[in-house]
């Protein structure tokens, strides 16, 4: 397990590396970052005090190095717009990005799971078509537009849910709904499919004939083998929910970390953007590491020789 | 008798759905939306950025209030909704072939190298298909259109460099094992070159999967599109683009939904379309799997 | 029932496909008294295997089972449910499988995969079973077997796999083990072993042993009675010696084309190719299945019913011409 874990874990780090060059770098592509703060229609001298100012005009390896060095200790520079420190405005926010991510994935894996593994042990039953319908209709529908739907249905017309903002907790039951459904279908489809190769497994039919009931086969020995590829997109998926967030927070009201990202693009606030794609990034990598260290755990092959 | 469920003889729901009838609607779908795109000029009744601020905000033919000359009503602007909606396609369509035609040809050829070389050169590049997967997509995308402009080529070069991750992983996989089949082995020993090996014998045996990628990939750009131009970031007013559609209905939510209904529903029938015809190809061509 | 271990009259498994319904299993009559061995042979897809597994209850609930007598460890389940047949595995009947590498789940201890049975189906505690899995890992032949428990499964070969699954089988102390091919999936070497201690086993506990097998040289060496497969039905069933000595059914007659005699067959030996094919199963089948491929065959061959014949006691033989093949 530990030559897996280190190999692993250099990847990880290498990963996180490049991730924080190229959130830097990005802020370049529009080829002078300070008339973007200053805008285009901005005058010269401005935009040269900016320059100064933030530390542009230096190389630009040694603004990326001071930047990632900054980083390190916890500090992420000033916010351009706010003037203060962007540590202090991402704190404020990230919050409601967590809450709703979390509670999303949460809901996601309470119906995808279930379902993805009643759909498995009966395929072509009743179950497994509703399951075939909620997994098709849920990938080609947009879930900005799903969630501007569900205002319109139940915000407006029957005015049972708050439509906007995250004052109440309340306020998620829509967001939640509407990325939940955005999650489902391939948490759903990866479960139905494991379940269903797992379930055609030797083992399984050895364990029956050992005289196990069909609960224990399926919990004991189905789904912990099933639930092997799930961990990876589990992981993957919670990643997209928190950085996906975005449209919806922007649909709903909320003021999340996407929420933040968007209109900080829109003022050029560009230290919170490239913190927020930075932190979005390496709780990526967090993620799916986390997985396969958790998949290692679960399956014994991945452990080595025990 | 027994209760255990193993996969049958006949072939599961989910592969009859997704196979041929899958193929057969969502081809169908989709081959009339191309169509309405293509003939977008005769088809669409009015000039779709025309404004007339003497008929805004008019009701789709199932209102009272409804005008013949406007099927599907007019927008915040006047404009004829039924002509927005149909040069809409043409704005999905095309960016999503734009971006395939970028993100495709940078994933298939760094798979084909990663696949076909192996080693140091495969390390290298699924190193970068890694990293790439760990970027948060839609935020890169909304700072890289927003930096570099707001323009359909910026949107289509933007998403092209983000999206090539899919293309390589799969070419990558295809390539690994095509290449120790016999007849690749056999150009070898007769000294083909590498570029001859790699685009004109191994690239052409992976069509269908790359079709498969291509279909799945194009209804990813499809909705990214959407997404990016409803956060104001994408394509430019006027163009009629759904998302940008939807954005603009978005003031009008309470009185006039079908604003936002109309659009939305295009995108997601059109996304059906390519989901099913690219599942549908992939149960097909694919090793027989759920 | 009084010392029958297995009674089956008329097994009949249809499964439904693309094409049409399969009957893989036509009317099959087996018995086994208790403590015998009998082997069942026949070439892949003739339904030898299907028959063990509906035996035991496990086929997939799409494949329709009738008999018109089943009675299984003195109980009679023709009117069976899937609760009592529940209830008798892993502890009047057990079953061993082909793959050894595939049979046991590989994300948990070998200690729990034997001892997860009979925990619940005799409320033993975790020490009593765990004493009883030694037991048997000893007896299986696995050396130092306490110490094997917390083991998973992928640090053992393919031999040592399928000592642990018959040790599991053997946990509820059934009456009846089935054996599917065993040994198909072992390297000639290992596949000597493990017949060996199947044949040990069987006489040291008194079990009766259903094998099934496509190995000619395994039916010469452990079988009591053989039961020849064709086409889903019995084609012919004799004790061991009879069979090799005296085959009656043209289609045995084949298999034992060098007339093999028990004893000298070498273990490994395949079912020698007989020229033809099988007859597709799918639909109703008329006549003799074996008659295209049949040296004996005439005009009466299309005919139902095929007769069958006792030529002696305990000998059954089905066949139109069993009088011209047995002259």
């Amino acid at each position: 397990m530990l030559p897996f874990l280190s190999k692993r874990l250099l990847v990880a780090l290498l990963v996180c590396v490049t991730v924080s060059a190229l959130s830097f770098g990005l802020m370049f592509l529009s080829g002078d970052p300070a008339i973007a703060i200053a805008g285009s229609g901005g005058r010269a001298e401005d935009a040269e005090a900016i320059r100064v100012a933030y530390g542009f005009d230096r190389p630009l390896i040694v603004q990326y190095l001071d930047w990632i060095g900054s980083a390190l200790t916890g500090d992420l520079g000033q916010s351009i717009y706010f003037n203060v420190p962007v540590t202090e405005i991402i704190g404020n926010r990230v919050g409601v990005t967590l809450t709703l991510g979390f509670v999303s994935f949460i809901v996601a894996l309470a119906i995808a799971v279930p379902l993805g593994v009643a759909a498995a042990l009966r395929p072509n039953g009743w179950i497994d078509r509703i399951a075939l319908v909620i997994a098709v209709s849920g990938q080609a529908i947009p879930s900005f537009w799903l969630g501007l739907m569900t205002i319109v249905v139940f915000g407006v017309w029957y005015g049972m849910v708050p439509i906007s903002g995250a004052e109440s907790w309340q306020g998620y039951i829509l967001p939640v709904i509407v990325l939940s459904y955005y999650a489902i279908p391939e948490l759903m489809r990866i479960t139905r499919s494991g379940m269903i190769d797992v379930l055609a497994t030797d083992y399984v039919r050895a364990a029956r004939a050992k005289g196990l009931p069909m609960h224990l086969v399926i919990t004991r020995h189905a789904l912990r083998n099933a639930i092997l590829p799930l961990v990876s997109l589990a992981a993957v998926q919670l990643g997209q929910l928190l950085s996906g967030s975005i449209v919806i927070e922007s649909v709903f009201a909320l003021n999340g970390l996407g929420r933040l990202a968007w209109e900080s693009l829109l003022r050029s606030d560009l230290p919170v953007v490239q913190a927020i794609i930075l932190i979005l990034s390496l709780l990526y990598v967090v993620l799916t590491t986390l997985a396969d260290v958790l998949n290692a755990t679960l399956d014994p092959r991945l452990r080595g020789a025990s | 008798m027994s209760e255990i469920p193993v996969e049958t003889a006949r072939p599961g729901l989910w592969r009859k759905m997704r196979g041929n009838t899958g193929v057969l609607i969502g081809g169908t779908l989709l081959a009339l939306i191309v169509l309405i795109a293509i003939l977008a000029p005769v088809l669409a009744p009015h000039d779709p950025i025309a404004q007339d601020l003497t008929r805004r905000l008019l009701p789709p033919f199932w209102h009272d209030r409804s005008v013949p000359e406007h099927l599907l009503g007019t927008d915040h602007l006047g404009r004829d909704y039924l002509s927005r909606l149909i040069y809409g396609a043409r704005v999905s369509l095309g960016v999503g072939l734009g971006v395939i035609l970028v993100s495709g040809a940078i994933g298939i050829t760094l798979g084909l190298l990663a696949g076909y070389f192996g080693g140091k050169v495969d390390m290298l590049i699924s190193f970068a298909i890694t990293t790439r997967l760990s970027l948060p997509i839609v935020l890169v995308a909304l700072a890289a259109v927003a930096l570099g402009g707001a323009s359909l080529t910026t949107l289509i070069t933007v998403l092209g460099l983000l999206l090539w991750d899919r293309f390589a992983v799969v070419t990558r996989a295809a390539a690994q094992s095509l290449r120790h089949q016999e007849f690749i082995t056999g150009l070898r020993a007769i000294g083909a070159s590498r570029a001859r090996i790699l685009f004109l014998e191994i690239l052409p045996n992976m069509r269908a999967t790359i079709l498969v990628v291509v279909s799945l990939e194009v209804a990813n750009v499809i909705l990214l599109e959407a997404a990016l131009s409803f956060l104001g970031l994408g394509v430019r007013p006027p163009t009629p683009s759904w998302g940008l559609m939807i954005s603009e209905g978005r003031d009008n939510i309470l009185f006039d939904p079908w604003l936002i209904a109309l659009p939305g529903s295009a995108l997601c029938l059109l996304v059906l379309a390519v989901n099913l015809f690219g599942d549908g190809l992939r149960d097909i061509t694919g090793p027989a799997r759920k | 029932m009084t010392d029958m271990m297995l009674d089956i009259k008329n097994l009949q498994v249809s499964i439904p496909t693309d094409r049409g319904t399969l009957n893989a299993v036509r009317g099959v009559d087996l018995s086994i008294s208790a403590g015998k061995t009998l082997c069942l042979v026949g070439e892949s897809g003739c339904g030898k295997s299907l028959t063990a597994t509906a035996i035991i209850g496990l086929l997939p609930r799409y494949a329709k089972v009738t008999t018109e007598r089943f009675a299984m460890a003195g109980q009679d389940l023709t009117a069976r449910t899937e609760a009592r047949l529940a209830k008798m595995r892993g502890r009047d009947v057990a079953m061993i499988f082909q793959d050894p590498t595939s049979t046991l789940n590989p994300t948990l201890t070998i200690g729990r995969q034997l001892t997860e049975g009979v925990m619940r189906a005799e409320r033993l505690s975790r020490k009593e079973a765990d004493a009883r899995a030694i037991e048997m890992l000893d007896r299986v032949g696995i050396a130092n077997p306490a110490a094997r428990l917390v083991q998973y499964p992928h640090g053992f070969s393919g031999g040592q796999r399928q000592r642990i699954m018959i040790a599991s089988a053997l946990m509820g102390r059934p009456k009846l083990l089935i054996a599917d091919e065993p040994t198909t999936a072992l390297d000639v070497t290992i596949q000597a072993q493990i017949l060996a201690l199947l044949d040990e086993l069987q006489s040291d506990l008194g079990l009766s042993l259903l094998l099934i097998t496509h190995d000619l040289g395994v039916v010469a060496s452990i079988a009591d009675e053989v039961a020849v497969m064709y086409a889903g039905r019995i084609a012919e069933r004799a004790p061991v010696k009879d069979l090799f000595r005296a085959p009656q059914h043209p289609y045995t007659r084949g298999l034992l084309a060098a007339i093999p005699v028990p004893g000298q067959t070498p273990r490994g030996s395949e079912l020698p190719a007989i020229p033809g094919r099988v007859p597709g199963l799918v639909g109703p089948l008329k006549g003799c299945a074996f008659r295209d491929r049949c040296s004996f065959a005439g005009e009466i061959c299309g005919q139902d019913p095929v007769p069958g014949h006792a030529p002696a006691p305990g000998r059954f033989v089905e066949c139109h011409k069993a009088a011209e093949v047995a002259a």
